[in-house]
Parts: structure tokens; sequence; C-alpha cells
């Protein structure tokens, strides 16, 4: 093996997710499969290679935290005090969260390889790998990082609309062409409860995605549906915006309540067999 | 926009674009040393062809987003079919940009009332691994044919020309599995090569060979190989302006602050922002939900925080997803929802600010 990624060596199952949409949720489903999968008592670590949005730091509330590094490399950033859930993402090494990062593939490639040779993950369970949207240079790189520790595979994401799943369709394709098996795929956005009138309206339809993995023959993991609250965690996880202590994650704790949280419980099962 | 030093570059960076860059002295032990030395040298001889090719279209505009999935395709298709239907100096739609009440009447009464001719207006394309704008045109079997003058668009009307690289793949499956150089050098014969000027017949719609009002370019999510590329080869040719898109969630407005840094580094005026996907009126109940929450305001404060103009809020409506699935122009669709009409207010707002 190369020894340059001795540091994923002793990561048992290493998952993508894809989606060849933007928003479509890959980020909320990476963090919620993350977290469900910690419930489960695995060590896990999200890895976030959406380099020009990174999305992962401010949805745990570790926005603003920085970088240590030690003998061993990089250390993630952890979520809770128990280092269950490590975090790494370009976010922690911008100056400023607002700017922006304009680079090329080549430097995106770059910072990939680092990501992939550099962190210290320690002995992890799970690696979640969380993409940007496409089938381009960050994809490419990632996956060729990979070769030689074989990841699992890919959790695909989707809304239900036809232009969302077009767009899965020529990511699953990309799967099949550098060898990456599908683990299965999430239909997120399915369906909206009003929350005066509790009639369910399907704002980007509905049954897309199950429909795409029956055609294809690959497993429909589940249907989630929108929840604003979900939304609401997730923007403003620490309940405040400087919370410097650090220990009360208010995700953590609220995420357990939520009926989305069931849902992800199941996905997380599903994945792991 | 001259392209910037990486800000991790030595000092006294000869800058990517000079002979030197990668071989000076001071480039020894740069991270970007290997990158520099392997571009090419020079200035892009295709740029002023390009300056030249859209000379004559009077105004181009980016769509952009930092994040995904928030409407850039959506907004820019909508934009691109009202604005087919409006003339370019039109007082009417002028004044009704206050004026919500008047804008569906004007809408349904445009057909007859004009002698102006409609706007000629091309959309073009350069999400190159995701291209969304044939589906939401409903002109996903077209192909695009080669005339002496270039590449051909795909007209969805007589004034609406549609280019995306959606036209050139086999199968609506394929992947397009592209880097960088390989994005851009499709994104340079989009511009260089599809000829925009032909119209698509000539039955009063702007005559056969006129010069395009508008150009809507619907780019991806980021700020990376397209985005660059598309403004540093429009670079001579000038562009109008850009309008952002975001949802209302921090997660998104975060992403646009670093699209918003990313046009001040490349010198684009920024038109306004649009707030899509804010709150959803229950078809059954008629309530208002909130579905994505502004915990930090939106993009009204983010607006008045960076001193941009807010074009609007775009609320969220079952039928917009579907009539962009089945290429439909929502706003003739449904021209007295709340979202019509609201999309019709953005783009007379749009046409005051660039006019």
């Amino acid at each position: 093996m190369d020894r340059d990624f001795k540091a994923l060596e002793s990561i048992k199952h290493i998952i993508l997710v894809l989606s060849g949409k933007g928003g479509v949720g890959k980020s909320s489903v990476s963090v919620q499969i993350a977290y469900a999968l910690k419930e489960q008592n695995k060590k896990v670590g999200i890895l976030d290679l959406d380099l020009c949005g990174p999305s992962i730091p401010r949805m745990l509330g570790v926005e603003g935290s920085k970088i240590l590094q030690d003998t061993n490399g990089w250390v993630p950033v952890y979520v809770t005090p128990d280092k269950g859930l490590g975090v790494m993402s370009i976010g922690f090494l911008l100056p400023d969260k607002n700017s922006a990062v304009v680079w090329r593939g080549p430097k995106k490639s770059a910072m990939i390889k680092q990501f992939l040779t550099d962190v210290y993950w320690g002995d992890l369970d799970y690696l979640i790998i969380d993409t940007p949207p496409g089938t381009s240079d960050e994809h490419l790189s990632v996956i060729e990082n990979l070769q030689n520790v074989k990841p699992d595979g890919a959790v695909i994401v989707t809304t239900p609309q036809v232009v969302s799943l077009v767009d899965v369709r020529k990511e699953i394709n990309f799967c099949k062409q550098v060898n990456l098996p599908v683990l299965g795929l999430i239909e997120n956005m399915s369906g909206y409860v009003c929350e005066n009138c509790k009639e369910c309206t399907n704002i980007f339809s509905t049954g897309g995605g199950k429909s795409l993995c029956d055609e294809l023959g690959y497993k429909f993991l589940g249907y989630v549906p929108i929840d604003p609250q979900l939304g609401i965690m997730l923007d403003n996880p620490s309940g405040k915006e400087s919370d410097d202590s650090g220990s009360t994650n208010s995700f953590i704790s609220a995420y357990k309540s939520s009926p989305l949280f069931e849902t992800f419980k199941q996905i997380a099962t599903t994945i792991q067999n | 926009m001259e392209i910037q030093p990486p800000e991790n570059a030595n000092e006294h960076c000869p800058g990517p674009e000079s002979e030197m860059a990668g071989k000076d002295d001071n480039c020894a032990g740069c991270p970007n040393q290997k990158i520099c030395e392997s571009l090419p040298k020079g200035p892009d001889p295709d740029i002023p062809v390009i300056a030249q090719k859209l000379s004559g279209v009077k105004h181009k505009i980016l769509v952009l987003s930092g994040k995904g999935g928030v409407g850039k395709s959506t907004v820019a298709s909508q934009l691109a079919f009202q604005l087919s239907q409006s003339t370019n100096e039109d007082p009417e739609v002028l004044e009704s940009a206050n004026d919500l009440e008047n804008t569906s009447k004007i809408a349904s009464n445009e057909n007859e009332e004009s002698d102006l001719p409609y706007n000629n207006v091309g959309l073009l394309d350069i999400d190159i691994t995701g291209p969304s704008i044939p589906i939401m045109t409903g002109c996903t079997d077209m192909v695009v044919h080669e005339s002496a003058s270039g590449w051909v668009p795909v007209y969805v009307r007589e004034n609406l020309a549609v280019m995306s690289i959606g036209f050139l793949l086999d199968s609506e499956d394929s992947a397009v599995i592209w880097r960088g150089p390989k994005k851009s050098s499709l994104i340079k014969q989009f511009l260089r090569d599809v000829d925009w000027t032909d119209s698509g017949d000539d039955d009063g719609y702007g005559d056969s060979s006129s010069q395009l009002d508008y150009l809507i370019v619907d780019t991806p999510p980021g700020t990376t190989d397209e985005h660059l590329s598309i403004v540093q080869y429009l670079r001579q040719a000038g562009i109008d302006g850009a309008v952002l898109v975001t949802t209302p969630q921090e997660v998104s407005l975060q992403d646009v602050r670093k699209e918003i840094d990313f046009c001040r580094k490349a010198k684009i005026n920024i038109i306004g922002v649009i707030e899509n996907m804010a709150g959803f009126v229950c078809p059954h109940c008629s309530h208002n939900n909130t579905i994505f929450t502004p915990t930090t305001g939106g993009a009204a404060a983010l607006c008045a925080e960076l001193n941009l103009n807010f074009l609007g809020q775009l609320p969220l409506d079952p039928r917009i997803g579907r009539a962009c699935d089945s290429g439909e122009q929502f706003t003739a669709m449904f021209p007295d929802s709340l979202a019509a009409v609201a999309y019709k207010s953005i783009v007379s707002k749009i046409i005051k600010l660039l006019n």
C-alpha cells in the first residue's frame, strides 16, 4: 500500500455521500448519518470535500475552530468531548467565513490529497466523505486517492424532481465508470407537512428516487421529509453565535428528539449491513 | 479581470499569466509553482475574438450562487422566458417595478400593446456536469447544428435561444466526468463559436440578423474553474453584472457571501440578490409556512449589511418545480400566482437596473 495513505489504514469503513445536483441535502445527510452511527457507538469522522462551499462546520456548530497539528498529522475538530465525532473541512483553514476559495482544479486536488493523507483520524469505524455537486475534479481526485483503501461505496442523495434525478443518473454512471459501489439512494425533501393543517404537500413532487432505485436495482434507503426544524438546528446549532465552551452542542442534543433521527437510525443500520 | 496571484503566493509573484510564471526566481518554493509553470503563457488570443463575437449583445448577465440547488437554473430560465416576452423599452414594465398590482395585467396586455420588437434573449448553460436548462426550457431532445457562422443554438421560441452541454450528449444519463481545463475549453467554445445572431425564423420577432438584447449565463455552484473561466473569457466583452440567488438559511447565505467576495475580487458588478424558497403557502389551507428559516435575517439583512440591491423574495410553489420539470414557463402558466407576480417584479427591477 502507498505509504502516503497510512492515515486511512485504521479506518474500517469509508462512505462517500454523492449527488449530481447541488442543494439536495448532501451535507445535512452526511451529518445525520454520521450522528446516527455515532449514537450506535461507532467512532465516526466526517471529511468535508466541498472546498468552495463548506457547510459541515456550521451545521455541527464548530465554525471558527482551528486545526491543530501533532506528530501524527492534522488533528480533526471533535464535536463532542468523547471524541466520537471528528470533522475536517476547509472551513477551519480559512481566515474568515466570508473569504471565497477561488481555486481551479489542480489546487483543489492538492488540498484533497492533503486531507486524505495528512489528517490523523485515529481508529475510526466510519469515515463519511461529503462531496460538492457534480462529477469533476473533486470527485475524480478523491476516487484516485482512495484507490488503495477501497471505499465501501457511495450513498446517493436526490430530491424527487426530474431535474435532480437527471443529475443523479449521471452520478450513478460516474460511480459505474470508476467502479464505486452504490450502497443506496436517499430521497430527500420528499413531502412537507403543513404546520397548520397537517396536510402533506409534495413541494418537489415525490417518489422519483424510489422509482429510480426500482429501475436500476439499487437499494432504496428511505424517504426523508422536509423538516424546517432540522434547518434551524443545522443553521445555528450552538444556539448562539459565539459559544466558546463548546461543550453544549445543541444540534447533538436537539436532534435526538427530531422525528428524522428515527429515519436516519434506520438508514445507518441499513448501511452497516 | 486580471488573474490575481494566489493568496499563498510568494512575495514578488510575477503573476500566473506572466511569461516567467513558475520559472521566475521568486517562484522557488511557492506552493503554486508547478501549476503556474504548466499553464499556457501570455494573453489568451481567443479573448478578443469572443469580445468581437459578443460585441452586439446589449446585456450580459451571470446568474450566480455559492450554493447548489438554490434555484439558479430556475431563476435563469424564468428570467430568460420573461425577458423574451418584454420589449426593451416598455415604459409600463419599467413603471410597474414598484407596483405589483399591475404586473399581471401588463403581462396579459403586452402582446397587443407594444410595437417595439421583443427582446432577443440567449440563455447559456455553463453547468457542465449537471446541465438543467434543457429540461427547464423543454428542449431536451434537441441537437445543436453547425452552420458556416458557428454553432446554431436551440430555439425555444423565435427570440429565445438556448445553449447547453445537454444538447451535445449521447444520452441524458451520460456523466460528463471532466476536470477543469476541459470544462473551461468547452465554455470558451460556447462563447466563441455559438452564433446567437441567427433568429429561429423571421416572423416579426426581431429581424433575422439581429443581435441579442440579453445573454443570460447560468452557472454551476461554487467559485471555481467555470466561474474563473467565464469571467476571464468575458473580460473584454464586458459583463453587465451578476444576479445572485440564495435561500434564506445561513448555510446558504454563507456560501453567497463567498460568491460576493468572488465578485468583488473579479470586479463584477452585483445587480442584486434574489431570495428563493422564502416561505411556502399551503395549497390546502393557505397558511404561510417557513421551510427554510432565515435564522440570520435572510437575504434582506445580507443586502442591507453589504449595501447590495435586494431584488425580492420568491416563495416555494410546487407548481414551479412541475413547470420546470416539464419545461414550461411558470409565469405564463400561472400569471396570477404569488410566485409569478414576484418573478415579474424581479425581472422588471433587473431591466430597470440595467437600462
